[in-house]
């Protein structure tokens, strides 16, 4: 049996990681990405529970949540979390590289997905992991 | 290099998006072509309904899956001709390909012979279920 945590926690992480990523799409700041990577790294590996955000959530936003709390699996925001990462690399690769359009295209999808998770609470992990899995074998 | 249009750009798309996907969750589609493959007993680990039978498939990845599950197992508690089967995607991915399961959780509406009739992507309102098996004879 897998951890179960307070669902609205990757919700409030989703909403903080949207503000991020739309503030290094308009500056093109690729040190904020580099710390955004830095956090869905600890994500993807740790959990999304470790997270600077989460611990925001957890001090800041649900002292202050007057909502029930219901638990959800760990595991699908892990996975979102690891979708991020490799969305933030490759627009750190391609900044890297002098290839602007790489960087914008890739924060452009890391931004989408968390928008879509913080405004419709949309399943990453439901929509994508079928279909990595139907491409490799 | 300030810029507002990608993030806009990024914004207004995923916003429609999003509003499609929160609108067609647990939706139930009738299934256009006449007859996919008939699914028995032995493949989808459950004896079929008299009537109906519906399909779970479900992933690690997959926030409601468990939810979907929960619904569909209370629901055909009270039902006679209707069963319940739940099936997990990653174990079946054979199955998953034949019958184009894309996203999780996606339910099979069979009817008696276990011929799919219809399919909901997405955790289904109580009534939505009640409405696809009625459709059912």
């Amino acid at each position: 049996m897998s951890v179960s945590i307070d669902a609205r926690g990757p919700r409030w992480s989703a909403v903080i990681t949207t503000v991020v990523l739309a503030i290094a799409l308009v500056t093109s700041s690729v040190w904020l990405i580099a710390f955004q990577a830095v956090v869905f790294a600890i994500g993807a590996l740790r959990g999304p529970q470790f997270t600077p955000y989460a611990f925001i959530f957890k001090n800041v936003i649900k002292p202050r949540l007057k909502s029930t709390v219901t638990f959800e699996d760990v595991r699908p925001p892990q996975f979102a979390k690891a979708i991020g990462l490799v969305f933030t690399l490759v627009a750190i690769i391609g900044s890297a590289t002098g290839a602007g359009g790489v960087f914008t295209v890739a924060v452009g999808f890391a931004l989408a997905a968390a928008f879509l998770n913080a405004a419709f609470n949309y399943c990453l992990g439901c929509q994508m992991y079928l279909l990595i899995l139907r491409a490799r074998f | 290099m300030k810029t507002f249009i990608p993030l806009a750009f990024v914004l207004v798309l995923a916003t429609g998006y999003g509003l499609w996907y929160q609108r067609t969750r647990g939706e139930f589609r009738k299934k256009k072509t006449v007859n996919g493959p008939k699914l028995t007993a032995a493949i989808v680990g459950t004896e079929l309904g008299a009537r109906a039978t519906m399909v779970q498939f479900s992933s690690a990845f997959c926030t409601p899956c468990r939810a979907t599950k929960v619904l569909l197992e209370d629901m055909v508690k009270t039902m006679t001709d209707v069963r319940y089967a739940h099936i997990d995607a990653e174990s079946h991915l054979e199955l998953v390909r034949e019958l184009n399961i894309l996203s999780t959780p996606t339910t099979l509406f069979l009817n008696h012979a276990g011929v799919e009739v219809g399919r909901a992507m997405g955790t289904p309102k109580r009534a939505q279920v009640h409405a696809a098996l009625a459709a059912i004879h």
